[in-house]
Parts: structure tokens; C-alpha cells; sequence
């Protein structure tokens, strides 16, 4: 297989399942050259631009910036920064308008702009074999540059493939399928020097691919003549195969190409393929040769409510309104205002919505062109959705299913795998708006998932806390417990220190055993003093004889006999 | 004895039969000492179902003390916040109708709730802290208290302990993040009927 699709005499296009061929609505806006828009007043810049992290805020309201110099840096691997697109000064971070369906608002940086388009120093590189994957990687990821396709994935993880991951293959998609949109159709015819530089500075980066495809359908042969030009001595392959939409998805293109299909729940890398789009690839170049961060894209404004449609060079954060203007928008003759293509594109809620990186169109199509859609009738299983399907699923089932709310049912028939063509839909004789079901039941999925990981950490919360009031109930029952044994403790040793002999209780005992004694009873004692009495009596007659036989007698009254009265 | 069974079908039978029964007893007591399973599955089942709000609107301390009722033969709609969804899917796990819900132990709310305190108005009294069944209020003695947001299970058992009443619950604010498209409503009839005339005039 692979043999084929190396030999470029004899390219082979492999078939693809399903498809629609709507009108393709392409010659209006390539009717006239790219073109510019005067500056608008004011650039809004979202921080989130691309799949993955928001970027975060890297200046103040007030501050001046300069063209390309960072705003907003990349936060987290998945991620990509944002840059000014003009010289001018910060005048607010805050939530504004963006374009998404659910016109809700985001944080955004606005950039009062000042004309002077004063530009930061850039530093070019002449021979960028000379710089290491990742210093190539890092400038990549810090010019900002996220998939230009439509869906936004940040460049430099596309081309930081993991190590198991032998790439064999880089697939540049320049086929552009959705009617109206020929925003990469005009790139290519205008600088398709450049894009054959970028892939082979992607080619590089992956490591020499064997195969290097370009493809485009068969519908921009202008483009076709102006890369096979610059891709000839090159041994980049450019790849035309027949206009069928959806060809220009992913994993569809990768089927067309390669005869490969990409792993339910994989990744083109998992079969050893990259897939970037022209506009990324450009971009990418831009970045490295000349230093240039991501700051404008291609953009086109087409549909009957305008007086002049065509392709536009847009500075990122230019308000649609803005662009309208430049291009004189009917409001009244418009139907609807749509981003993005006619099939995956949707309605814009507020014009003040800005450009962003994954703006390839702005549609302001009249009711004759986009016709509000006819009241939905009921499916009558006659299949031509199943055959429509791109990615092989069959969406009559998955209707039923999401009308049942049987989220286990969608999952196993791969809901997951819809890629939301709107094939289906468009092929559908009851005008069932089937991709709208989808969508509303992979987002009930998802919130399904996230409702239950909640719960699951309500549950481990809950449950802790339970842990914990539990322990303390514990250790509180355990020091009840030890106080209560330590009073038991104190009360026994009292009962027997009572027993035990003890020197105070011996020594008091002894002084009270004295204080009984018949020795200290008052007979004793009298008896005790009597005797003492007797002797001292006897004493003093002693004294009084030996006095007479001296002779001497002073003081009779002095020497009188002491009387002891004891009581 | 070989021979009298050979000669005799029905003790042949029974001696066979019981023979058998004896073996698979075996091997069915063996399994079951060796295969134990701990605990009781069909309550950490039903523990997943319950949406985890642990708000105690049943009238039990949380979602697993009712799950342990339901398995002991408690009615299994008395979860507000789980509603008819979660009705439906303990009702399909037990293989019973499943019945509407109980409307004495709270209505289902439509918008998801978390608390929100007006912290200028917090007197730091740590009632709703030892409230909270999933520690989703952070704060200490006379220091201002906050609600972690993502947290919360909005169960609402915070608000009622406040003595100054400076909780609220708000509705869960839709961001970009958690937007989701919205099913298509069905459009009705398409074909206009003399009934649907008749209704209108």
C-alpha cells in the first residue's frame, strides 16, 4: 500500500464513504485579490483562541503594546499565547462577546489601536536546520499558531509527536471542501512559495517523512497550478482528487490519501501520520523564518447580503462588525450571520464577536441563499444519512437513540466518531436537523462524565469527613476513657495507701500512742510531781541544817518552808 | 453392588444423582468460602447511582445510609436532587416500576444550586463549616468563611445553622466551559387537523 502512494507518477486516491456535493459557492469571493481592511478603532482579543487552557494575561489596562508583542502567554502544555496584532494601548481585560454559539462572553484584552503599527523586533533565521527541535518547537509554540482549519489545536503539539510515535507520513490539507470558504484557495495562489517552505520546515521538524502529500480538490486549479510551480524538484506530492465534501476533515482526508483509517479514539499519529492545515503551515514558516508571531489570517467574507465579497487579510481581534462595514452589509437582506461554512459553521449571536484564529469565514448569506430550515418531519428509516456518513456510523440510529436519551445505546454505536459534517442532515428527505441531536447528546454525555466524577468526589468528601468526625469521636471516647481509668487508679492506690505503713502516719501515730500511754495519765503525772516535791522538800531541810551549823541564819522568813498545792 | 445396579435402573438413578448432587454441593461450598464477596454489592450499586449531594432530604445522614436503606426495603423516591432520573435508574438496577417522586421529601429543581456567602455579613461562627457534609466551607473562629463553588453540592443544610443568614443559594452559572447544545424541541403537529383548528377558535 504504501508502495503506491510513494511512486508520484501513479498517485492513488483512495475512496471515501459517503459524502454530499453541495453547491460549492465558491467563484464570489475569488472574484477579486486578497485584500485589506483599514484598522478598526479597537481589537478584541480573546484568550482562549484555541483548544485546550486558556491563555493568561501578561499586561495591564493601560500599558502600551507593541505589533506581536505578547499579551497573553500560553498556559499548560495544550495551550497557545496571544499576541497584539497592532500597536496601540491596553484599555481593558475583560469579559466580552465572542464568537461561539452560546453567545456567551469571555475574558478578552482590548487594544485601543494608535495607526502607528509599530512593530516589535523580530529575529529572523536564515537556515533553520542550523536550531534544535526544540528551539524550532518553541517558536512554533510561541508565535501562538494554533490549527487554522477551524478547530484549533495548538501547532506545536502536533509536531512534538510522542517517541513510540514513528511519523511516516506529513499530510498538508489544503481541500478546503466546505462551500463558500476559499480562504486557503487564495493563500496558496498567493504565496505558495511560501507554504512549500513551511512544509518542508515541518518536514524537518518530524524527522523527514517519507511522504509528503499535499491534497486539494480538484475544484481550486489555480491553487493547484501555483503549489505544483513551487513544489516541482521538491519531491512534495501534491494530491487532487475529486471535490466530495466532507473530504477536507481530518481523518477523512488521511482515508483518501493514505487508505488508512485513523484508531476510534486515536490520533493520526497512532498510524504514523501529521496532518496540519495550509493556513498553519504558513503560519509556521512565518514564524520561524522571520520570527513573526501569529497575529492575522485569511478570512473569507462572502454572501448576498454584502456588496463586495471576497478574501481579506484580517488582523486577529478585528470585530466582525468592523469587517462588515468595509464591506457593505445589509443587515435587512441577511437571513443569518454565520462563522464558519454553511454545513459546520454557526450562527454568529453578536456581531462584536471578534476574528479569531480559526475564523476561515464570515457568511452573510440573503434568505434565498440560506434558507431558514424547514420544520423537522418524522424519519421514515429510508437511510440515506447512513449512506451519507463519512465516518461509517449510522445516524439513524444514533436519532433514535438521542431522542431516547440512551446514552449507553450512543456511546456503543461510536456517537463519539461523528465529526459533525452535517452530511447527514443535509442529505436528509425530512430535514430532521440530526446533527443538532448529536451535538446535545455528546455535550449531555460529557456532563453525564463530569456529574459523576463530582459525585465521586462528593462521595470521597462526604466519606472523609465521616472518617474524621468518626476519629475524633474517638480519641474524645479514648480520653474519657483514660481520665476515667486514671481516676479508678487514684482511688485504688488511696485504699491501700491506707494499709501501707507510712513514716508521718507512724511518727503521729506514736505521738498520739504516747499522749495515751500511762506515763501521761494525771496520776502518773501527779505522783511524778509529788516525788519531785518530796526531794526538793528534802533538799531544803539539807539546806537549813547546814546553814544552823554555821550559824548564820539572815532571813528566817526568807528560808520558810514553800508550800506545793497540786491539784 | 456394581452388579445389583447394573441390574437395577432406579437406585442406579438415584445412586447417580445423588452422587452428582454431592460433587456440585462441593464445588458450590468450595466457591462460595473461596469466592466471598465483602460487604454488600448491591449497596455501593445504588451508592453510585445516588447523586452524591449528601443533603439528607430522604431523612437519612447521606447517600450511602440511604442506599443501605434502600436495600433493606426503603421506597426509592425520596431523592430530590437525584429526581426522576436517578429514580429511574435505581428502579432499573432493582428491576421495579419505578415510581414518581416523593413529593414530601422536596421538589426536583431544575437549575443546579451552590451556597454563596455575603462575606461582608459573616460573623465567622463556624455553624455552617460543621454543617457542610462535604467540607466545601473553608474558614476558622471569628474568620471570615467562603463556600468552595466547585465543591459544593448545593444540598442547602448550610443555609438553615447561619444565625445571620448570609447564605444564598444561587444558581450554577452556565460557563463556556460546562454550555452545551440544547436538543431540538419537537415541533408538534406539521399537518393542521380540524381538532387543532376547533382548539384554536
Amino acid at each position: 500500500m504504501s508502495e503506491q502512494h510513494s511512486t508520484q507518477s501513479t498517485p492513488k486516491i483512495w475512496p471515501l464513504h459517503g459524502g454530499i456535493h453541495p453547491p460549492e459557492n465558491k467563484a464570489q469571493s475569488l472574484t477579486l485579490p486578497l485584500g485589506e481592511i483599514p484598522l478598526p478603532e479597537y481589537l478584541v482579543l480573546p484568550l482562549q483562541q484555541h483548544i485546550g487552557t486558556a491563555a493568561e494575561a501578561v499586561v495591564k489596562v493601560g500599558e502600551r503594546v507593541l505589533a506581536g508583542q505578547m499579551i497573553a502567554a500560553a498556559k499548560g502544555l495544550v495551550s497557545a499565547p496571544v499576541h497584539a496584532s497592532t500597536s496601540g494601548v491596553v484599555v481593558a481585560i475583560e469579559k466580552r462577546p465572542i464568537a461561539h454559539p452560546s453567545g456567551l462572553e469571555d475574558d478578552c484584552i482590548v487594544i485601543e489601536t494608535d495607526a502607528r503599527d509599530e512593530w516589535i523586533e523580530l529575529v529572523p533565521c536564515q537556515d533553520y536546520t542550523a536550531l534544535t527541535h526544540e528551539q524550532l518547537l518553541e517558536k512554533i509554540r510561541n508565535a501562538g499558531i494554533a490549527g487554522m482549519g477551524g478547530a484549533g489545536f495548538p501547532t506545536a503539539v502536533k509536531l512534538n509527536p510522542r517517541a513510540n510515535q514513528i511519523i511516516d507520513t506529513l499530510i498538508i490539507n489544503g481541500t478546503e471542501c466546505e462551500p463558500y470558504i476559499t480562504a486557503d484557495d487564495i493563500l496558496m495562489q498567493t504565496h505558495a512559495e511560501d507554504i512549500i517552505a513551511g512544509v518542508q520546515l515541518l518536514a524537518h521538524m518530524l524527522g523527514q517523512p517519507r511522504h509528503l502529500l499535499i491534497g486539494i480538490e480538484d475544484n481550486k486549479p489555480e491553487a493547484i497550478a501555483a503549489m505544483e510551480k513551487a513544489a516541482a524538484g521538491t519531491g512534495i506530492c501534491i494530491r487532487v482528487f475529486p471535490t466530495k465534501y466532507p473530504s477536507g476533515g481530518e481523518k477523512q482526508l488521511i482515508q483518501i490519501l493514505t487508505g488508512k483509517e485513523v484508531p476510534h479514539g486515536g490520533l493520526p499519529a497512532d498510524i504514523g501520520i501529521v496532518c496540519q492545515n495550509i493556513g498553519s503551515t504558513f503560519a509556521a514558516w512565518k514564524a520561524v523564518r522571520f520570527g513573526a508571531p501569529l497575529t492575522s489570517r485569511v478570512t473569507t467574507v462572502v454572501g448576498k447580503a454584502l456588496q463586495t465579497q471576497r478574501n481579506i487579510t484580517a488582523l486577529l481581534g478585528t470585530p466582525i462588525e468592523h469587517i462588515l462595514r468595509q464591506h457593505g452589509f445589509n443587515p435587512e437582506r441577511c437571513s443569518r450571520l454565520v462563522m464558519g461554512g454553511p454545513m459546520m459553521g454557526f450562527a454568529l449571536p453578536t456581531t462584536a464577536a471578534p476574528v479569531v484564529k480559526t475564523t476561515n469565514c464570515i457568511l452573510a448569506p440573503t434568505e434565498a441563499e440560506l434558507p431558514a430550515p424547514t420544520p423537522a418531519q418524522a424519519c421514515i428509516r429510508c437511510g440515506m444519512c447512513a449512506q451519507a456518513c463519512p465516518a461509517n456510523l449510522l445516524p439513524q440510529q444514533l436519532y433514535w437513540y438521542s431522542q431516547a436519551q440512551d446514552y449507553d445505546k450512543l456511546q456503543a454505536h461510536d456517537l463519539f466518531d461523528c465529526i459533525e459534517c452535517g452530511a447527514c442532515a443535509y442529505i436528509c428527505p425530512s430535514n430532521i436537523p440530526l446533527v443538532q441531536y448529536y451535538r446535545a447528546s455528546k455535550g449531555q454525555i460529557r456532563q453525564q462524565e463530569a456529574d459523576r466524577q463530582k459525585a465521586d468526589r462528593s462521595r470521597q468528601r462526604f466519606e472523609f469527613r465521616k472518617q474524621r468526625i468518626d476519629k475524633a469521636e474517638a480519641e474524645k471516647e479514648a480520653k474519657r476513657l483514660a481520665r476515667k481509668r486514671a481516676a479508678e487508679k487514684a482511688r485504688e492506690q488511696q485504699s491501700t495507701a491506707e494499709t501501707k505503713p507510712d513514716p508521718v502516719a507512724q511518727a503521729m501515730a506514736r505521738v498520739k500512742a504516747r499522749h495515751n500511754s500511762p506515763e501521761h495519765s494525771p496520776q502518773h503525772q501527779r505522783e511524778k510531781l509529788e516525788r519531785a516535791v518530796a526531794s526538793a522538800e528534802d533538799r531544803l531541810r539539807n539546806a537549813r541544817e547546814k546553814e544552823k551549823e554555821k550559824g548564820t541564819v539572815t532571813n528566817e522568813n526568807h528560808l520558810s518552808p514553800i508550800r506545793f498545792t497540786i491539784t | 453392588m456394581l452388579e445389583f445396579l447394573s441390574q437395577h435402573a432406579l437406585p442406579a438413578a438415584l445412586v447417580a444423582l445423588g452422587g452428582l448432587a454431592l460433587v456440585f454441593g462441593a464445588v458450590l461450598g468450595f466457591a462460595a468460602v473461596r469466592f466471598k464477596v465483602e460487604g454488600d454489592p448491591i449497596v455501593e450499586q445504588l451508592d453510585a447511582l445516588l447523586p452524591q449531594t449528601q443533603c439528607g432530604q430522604c431523612g437519612y445522614p447521606g447517600c450511602r445510609p440511604y442506599a443501605q436503606a434502600i436495600a433493606n426495603g426503603d421506597a426509592i423516591n425520596k431523592c430530590p436532587p437525584g429526581g426522576q432520573t436517578t429514580i429511574n435508574a435505581i428502579a432499573g438496577l432493582l428491576d421495579v416500576e419505578a415510581p414518581e417522586l416523593d413529593a414530601e421529601h422536596g421538589e426536583e429543581q431544575a437549575v443546579q444550586k451552590v451556597a454563596l456567602i455575603r462575606e461582608a455579613e459573616c460573623i465567622g461562627c463556624t455553624k455552617c463549616i460543621q454543617a457542610c457534609p462535604v467540607d466545601a466551607i473553608l474558614g476558622a473562629a471569628k474568620q471570615m468563611h467562603t463556600v468552595i463553588a466547585d465543591e459544593c453540592t448545593g444540598c442547602d443544610l448550610c443555609v438553615e445553622p447561619c444565625p445571620v443568614d448570609c447564605i444564598d443559594m444561587v444558581a450554577r452559572e452556565t460557563t463556556l466551559k460546562d454550555w452545551q447544545w440544547e436538543l431540538p424541541s419537537p415541533n408538534g403537529n406539521l399537518i393542521a387537523t380540524d381538532r387543532v383548528q376547533g382548539a384554536a377558535a
